[in-house]
């Protein structure tokens, strides 16, 4: 009997979950409104307090239509969850070991030149090249990646230090590299890389429908699907998945377990750094056929809001990255319709993880009575 | 029962090995000299002041740099500087410095004053955003948020020192920073939410809210985005000392309120009952607590002034050099400004040290792009951030970071 | 000053801690609170502190009612406390710990540290209490951080003061001396309440007693004529037996070989030191001493956790000095950590996974890298009814379990398999009396079954009830091997105090 009545409060216990991550959501869509109509100066000073509202409409609207929409719609967000996804992963496998990510940034470009390489520098049969290039993508990330994690365990060097230091180095490293003769497009003084091969490119996701060059979502989004079953399967039953979670909940007791924590800090942020560049390698042989500085843009830092939002878990992390994606297609749309700057999808995505991490926040705004969910720790602290 | 326990030796491992790491970097750098540095013959002019140009023969002087490191990192090695290791670093440092800018210049000159000048300016933001980074941790707050602390101060700078002046976009520029980080306050201390979580929505936040209200309202109004910078300011008599006279004090108002924070926090810090208590609620929270210390009043009050002093910091690219605020203008300084904290230590004077060497590697890196030397500018950029990597993991390493940093305080445990 | 609790309840989700206690205090009065763990004793007296706000009754101070909303209410009303956990910032002086929260300040807050310094030694002076005011607190030994915490309350002129556990730490002798602070503060007038789970030092010291269990005061005692079985069975509601049933060891071959170890940490400090002996198959040796004289680095040291500087360790006859902790495993060897919250247990992890925490790579529940968890779901079943382990369900957190049912998890994870030693430190500690005397029984049938076994605890009763052999550690060397059945717990004290009952003091 109390068997039944603990599963039946666990379950609950999701439903509310599910409806705080709701209220988060409105709760940040409100104050996003609140943002569009205090920011429309002109409308404002003419006292045109309808017209400032029915901008916030066509806003909202617009996010909608550009992110699910129509077809075109849904491949946008598609192609826009791609990176997140597979980032969001890098940053989860790195939290669940109890490591702090900040470096998916840095592992995606790392990852994306490795994988841009094998691109232009082969030239067919897709069927080997396409999967060696995304292979070459993972080996970058991983082994960029591996450096902070070796540099923890070797002299205990704070992770979060170290990748933000190590974003910055392959900041400028990316610039060099786009400079030199292996990589500079030839034509071209500016630095921007070669083309992938048309073998190399991934293919289209939806390929098969005739006449529609702008469905550009690609296979990415598999791959990207794939990871997260390989990190859902990696945590149930994988002993090395097992010695994760027990060293990212209790280092002390992982320890004591004779589990093998520095080969666990390696490995961990390894796996991180290889989720991340198979995004680089998606962004670089799926979305754009080349490389730019600037092709990491802001995702892995977004991805760390993903891996919060998801509390981590494999279906959390998926489904926060689609909603972020989804954010960022239909902000693109927005920006377009209703001239709202489509950087107010940042200010929302921040709201939201506030909102979430802060369950006791909504809970007095919307003053509902439900149990809690918890984010649970993510910081150590600066010690070792 | 005698009071002593067992007994402590004279230095542990973890001392050993980094005053080794010290020797071995020594011996490192004296063999940059002697086999790169010094592979560039001809003399290097630095002007010190308008009338005075110091020559220094490349070659030499690099041959020279490498026998007194190698010597100073043998001594290291041997024996070790004791409490004078500090010193000794600071002057090896500062001369290996002077041997590759004299390398790079090598048959040209340059203006080394208005570069150091250049070092002093932009270690401003760094300093204050550190400072605000160490009032918060001191206190056991971590302060992921200093970023978003001076990319909203700087927002807050150009608007309203557009509209009042640039004394007011000083004050408002704090204001901003105290209103971000009550936010960081009330969810990290009020609702107990993980510090880094809050730390990193802010920077998000702030970093959207700056951008949109950028697009939306000041690109259509540039008006509200064009304020008189201050200019600098030289204090009397003091500015007339060669070289450090314009490195020092011919500076705006920024240079000497930052270096006047140091000074201050150092002070409360370590003499002071605000220091103790600080202290206390940073390290064991719990203890202040049984003792009525008020701790989360404490942290609030603590955070708020870390806000108002990183909003200070971001004020800085307005009102202290460029006019206008842009997309994202601190790009990661506060980031940077997070590693000086922990690169300096929590100790101010440590973070002031990390800031300067930041700010030198940034005006070398804008100076270089005047002289050919034939290394790529990307590398010259990313050597303040391996030369981070390398202190962070070479010599703080385990360093004694307040305990309480990141945890939340519940009375009633 | 007269302090009089009234009819205070407190629940927190799910349990009431205290449940209409009633109890007064007056001036020159020891009154000892004594119960079990989670009877409540803490909460009561975070109640008087002003940590808790009571759901309902009062605290009065001289038929005052009082209301404490934070310790400095409590502080101010001249209530002090001696936390269980000492309440010292490591890393700041004697003077600074002292002083925190009454600093003497002059302008703009700058403190007067020489002022402090007088203060600590004037009290220190006063009330016989040996301190150096810069010294710094993680530099001293416990016992003296106690005297540290004594001091805060006296500056604070504390009228009553509460001494949570204060002789855990503490060597027989330091308890003597312990006692004689108290009757210092009596004899000024000051009122003490002494909480303990300690029978005896109940007995010896308070002029009443106060039982309390499960929330509430089921009685009160008075030392003169009250005994030690009454009282027990006051605290537990049902007899109890005080002594460990065993019979005589069969010792065996060797089994643990320990010669010359020698433990130094990170910061260089010497924490073992020459430290040699052998434990046989089939014999139950304890290790005494007070806490904090290198038990805790020993252990760790034998265990794999922590290197050991020179000495080697041998387990039937192979060397694994330099095994790490998964090698030792393999060996057969078994170890329940000190701290089962730190070290024993992952609370986020559920009753099943803690139950493999150290055995998911053994044949029994892999495949290689992947975990056979229909395996260990099956030995986790068995395990709960086996070991009695009060869990909704295997998949509950671990954590949510109360101190017994998580010492009894870690209990049954290590004993669950063939083993030649067990090596137990502070097996029982923070565990109620059912589950202590379950978990003796344990460690004596797997003596018995001729596993060797080293037990480490700064319970004394408790080494000396279960050891068939006594080492006594001070300082980091082992300085006396004795028949816990012929000496007596004096004799022990003496050692654990670097003195040896001839009167010679060790270096």
């Amino acid at each position: 009997m109390k068997r039944v009545f603990n599963a039946l409060g666990e379950r609950l216990n999701r439903i509310s979950s599910l409806k705080l991550t709701l209220l988060a959501v409105l709760t940040a869509l409100i104050i996003g409104a609140l943002i569009i109509v205090a920011s429309d100066v002109d409308n404002l000073q003419n006292g045109d307090i309808l017209g400032a509202l029915s901008t916030v409409g066509s806003a909202y609207w617009a996010l909608v239509v550009g992110s699910f929409g129509s077809l075109r719609a849904i491949s946008n967000t598609i192609n826009s969850s791609t990176p997140l996804i597979l980032c969001g992963v890098s940053v989860a496998i790195a939290f669940k070991a109890g490591l702090f990510n900040i470096g998916a940034t840095g592992q995606m470009l790392a990852g994306g030149m490795t994988a841009l390489w094998v691109g232009f520098a082969m030239d067919g049969p897709g069927i080997i090249q396409v999967p060696l290039a995304i292979i070459a993508g993972a080996v970058g990330g991983a082994v960029f990646g591996a450096i902070p994690g070796v540099l923890k365990a070797r002299t205990g060097a704070h992770e979060v230090i170290t990748t933000i230091m190590l974003n910055n180095i392959m900041a400028f490293l990316i610039l060099w590299l786009l400079k030199t003769d292996l990589f500079q497009r030839e034509d071209r003084t500016d630095p921007i890389s070669k083309l992938v091969s048309t073998q190399g490119r991934l293919p289209r996701l939806f390929g098969f429908l005739d006449g529609r060059a702008d469905l550009i979502a690609h296979i990415g989004f598999i791959v990207a699907i794939g990871a997260v079953l390989a990190y859902w399967w990696f945590l149930k039953y994988s002993s090395t998945g097992f010695e994760f979670r027990a060293y990212g909940l209790n280092a002390d007791a992982a320890t004591y377990a004779g589990m093998h924590v520095k080969r666990l800090t390696v490995l961990s942020m390894t796996f991180a750094g290889g989720f991340a560049g198979l995004a680089g390698a998606a962004e670089v042989l799926g979305t754009y056929g080349y490389a730019s500085q600037n092709f990491a843009g802001n995702i892995g830092f977004d991805a760390i809001a993903i891996a919060l939002l998801g509390q981590s878990t494999p279906l959390g992390t998926l489904i926060a990255a689609i909603l972020f994606g989804a954010l960022q297609a239909g902000g693109r749309q927005m920006q377009t319709n209703s001239d709202v700057p489509i950087d107010l999808i940042i200010v929302l995505r921040a709201l939201i993880v506030m909102f979430i991490a802060a369950p006791l926040l909504v809970k007095t705004i919307w003053r509902t009575k439900n149990a809690s969910i918890t984010v649970g720790q993510s910081f150590r602290g600066w010690g070792s | 029962m005698s009071t002593t326990e067992i007994a402590t030796p004279l230095m542990s491992l973890e001392q050993k090995k980094r005053s080794r790491n010290v020797g071995l970097s020594l011996i490192f750098l004296a063999l940059v000299s002697a086999f790169f540095l010094s592979a560039r013959p001809g003399d290097a002019g630095f002007k010190l002041v308008e009338s005075f140009t110091l020559v220094l023969p490349a070659q030499p002087f690099a041959q020279a740099l490498a026998v007194v490191l190698g010597a100073l990192g043998a001594v290291q090695l041997y024996r070790g500087f004791g409490k004078w290791t500090n010193v000794m670093l600071a002057f090896a440092t500062a001369m290996f410095v002077v041997g590759f800018l004299a390398w790079a210049t090598s048959g040209g000159s340059f203006n080394l004053t208005g570069m150091l000048q250049d070092t002093v300016t932009r270690s401003v933001p760094i300093t204050l955003g550190a400072i605000a980074g160490i009032l918060c941790e001191r206190s056991g707050i971590i302060n992921i948020a200093i970023e978003g602390q001076l990319l909203g101060g700087a927002f807050a700078g150009a608007v309203v020192g557009s509209l009042y002046g640039p004394w007011f976009g000083v004050l408002g520029a704090m204001a901003m920073g105290v209103g971000l980080s009550a936010l960081l306050a009330v969810f990290a201390i009020r609702f107990r939410v993980d510090q880094v979580i809050v730390g990193f929505a802010i920077n998000f936040f702030s970093l959207g809210l700056t951008s949109f209200l950028s697009q939306r309202v000041l690109t259509p109004h540039p008006e509200y985005n064009i304020v008189k910078p201050f200019t600098p300011y030289a204090v009397p008599l003091l500015s007339d000392i060669p070289v450090i006279g314009v490195a020092l004090f011919t500076q705006t108002y920024f240079v000497y309120i930052s270096l006047f924070a140091v000074v201050i926090t150092t002070w409360f810090m370590y003499r002071t009952r605000w220091g103790l208590r600080t202290r206390a609620v940073g390290e064991y929270p719990q203890a202040a607590g049984t003792l009525g210390v008020d701790v989360l009043k404490l942290r609030y009050r603590n955070v708020w002034i870390a806000g108002a002093v990183a909003g200070l910091g971001g004020a800085w690219w307005p009102i202290g050099t460029v006019g206008r605020f842009d997309q994202n203008i601190t790009s990661g300084r506060g980031f940077i400004a997070l590693a000086a904290v922990i690169f300096g230590r929590w100790h101010p004077v440590g973070a002031l040290t990390a800031a300067l060497v930041f700010g030198l590697a940034e005006a070398i890196q804008l100076k270089m792009s005047n002289l050919d030397t034939g290394i790529p500018s990307e590398f010259l950029l990313m050597a303040p951030y391996i030369v981070t990597l390398v202190v962070v993991a070479g010599f703080v390493g385990r360093s004694r970071a307040p305990k309480a940093a990141g945890q939340a305080y519940d009375a009633s445990k | 000053m007269k302090l009089e609790l009234r009819a205070i309840t407190k629940r927190f989700p799910g349990v009431i801690a205290n449940d209409n206690v009633n109890l007064t205090l007056n001036t020159g009065e020891v009154l000892a609170l004594i119960g079990e763990n989670g009877a409540g004793k803490s909460t009561l007296m975070s109640v008087l502190y002003g940590m808790y706000k009571p759901d309902e009754g009062e605290i009065l101070i001289d038929d005052v009612a009082q209301v404490f909303s934070s310790p400095a209410d409590a502080i101010a009303a001249g209530i002090g406390m001696v936390h269980q956990h000492f309440m010292l910032v490591p890393v700041f002086t004697v003077a600074e710990n002292v002083v925190l929260g009454v600093e003497p300040t002059g302008r703009f807050g700058k403190l007067h540290i020489d002022e402090a310094r007088k203060m600590v030694r004037e009290i220190s002076v006063k009330y016989n209490l040996d301190l150096d005011p810069d010294a710094i607190i993680e530099d001293l030994p416990v016992g003296v951080q106690q005297r540290v915490e004594i001091v805060k309350v006296l500056l604070r002129d504390a009228k009553v003061v509460v001494f949570d556990e204060p002789t855990a730490v503490l060597t027989p002798n330091e308890i003597v001396e312990f006692f004689e602070i108290v009757n210092t503060l009596v004899k000024a007038g000051r009122g003490v309440v002494f909480i303990t789970h300690k029978l005896k030092e109940a007995l010896s010291v308070a002029n009443r007693i106060a039982v309390l269990r499960r929330g509430k005061v089921v009685g009160e005692a008075d030392p003169a004529t009250a005994s030690e079985s009454e009282i027990a069975e006051m605290m537990v509601g049902r007899p109890v037996q005080l002594t460990v049933e065993k019979k005589s060891a069969h010792a065996g071959e060797v089994v643990l070989s320990v010669s010359d170890l020698t433990v130094i940490d990170a910061d260089g400090r010497t924490h073992v030191e020459g430290v040699s002996f052998s434990v046989h198959a089939g014999e139950i040796v304890g290790v005494a001493g007070v806490q904090g004289n290198g038990q805790t680095e020993l252990v760790e040291a034998l265990t794999g956790l922590r290197k050991a500087a020179g000495g080697t360790i041998t387990l039937d006859g192979k060397d694994l000095t330099h095994s790490n902790p998964r090698e030792r495993h393999h060996m057969g060897m078994a170890h329940i950590p000190e701290d089962r919250q730190r070290q024993g247990l992952v609370g986020g992890l559920s009753v099943a996974e803690n139950l493999v925490l150290t055995r998911y790579h053994d044949d029994q529940f892999s495949h290689g890298l992947v975990v056979n968890w229909d395996a260990a779901n099956l030995v986790a079943d068995s395990l709960i009814t086996e070991y009695d382990i009060r869990t909704p369900s295997k998949e509950t957190g671990a954590g949510t379990l109360s101190g017994g049912n998580q010492q009894k998890v870690i209990v049954a994870r290590e004993l669950s398999r063939d083993l030649r030693l067990t090596i137990a430190a502070q097996p029982t500690r923070g565990v109620d009396v059912g589950s202590i005397e379950y978990i003796h029984s344990r460690i004596v049938k797997e003596r018995d079954a001729g596993t060797a076994v080293l037990i480490v605890s700064t319970e004394l009763d408790e080494v000396m009830a279960l050891s068939d052999r006594l080492l006594v550690m001070y300082r980091g060397k082992v300085v006396a091997e004795l028949d816990p059945k012929k000496v007596s717990p004096m004799e022990v004290g003496l050692y654990m105090a670097g003195s040896r009952p001839d009167g010679v003091v060790q270096k």
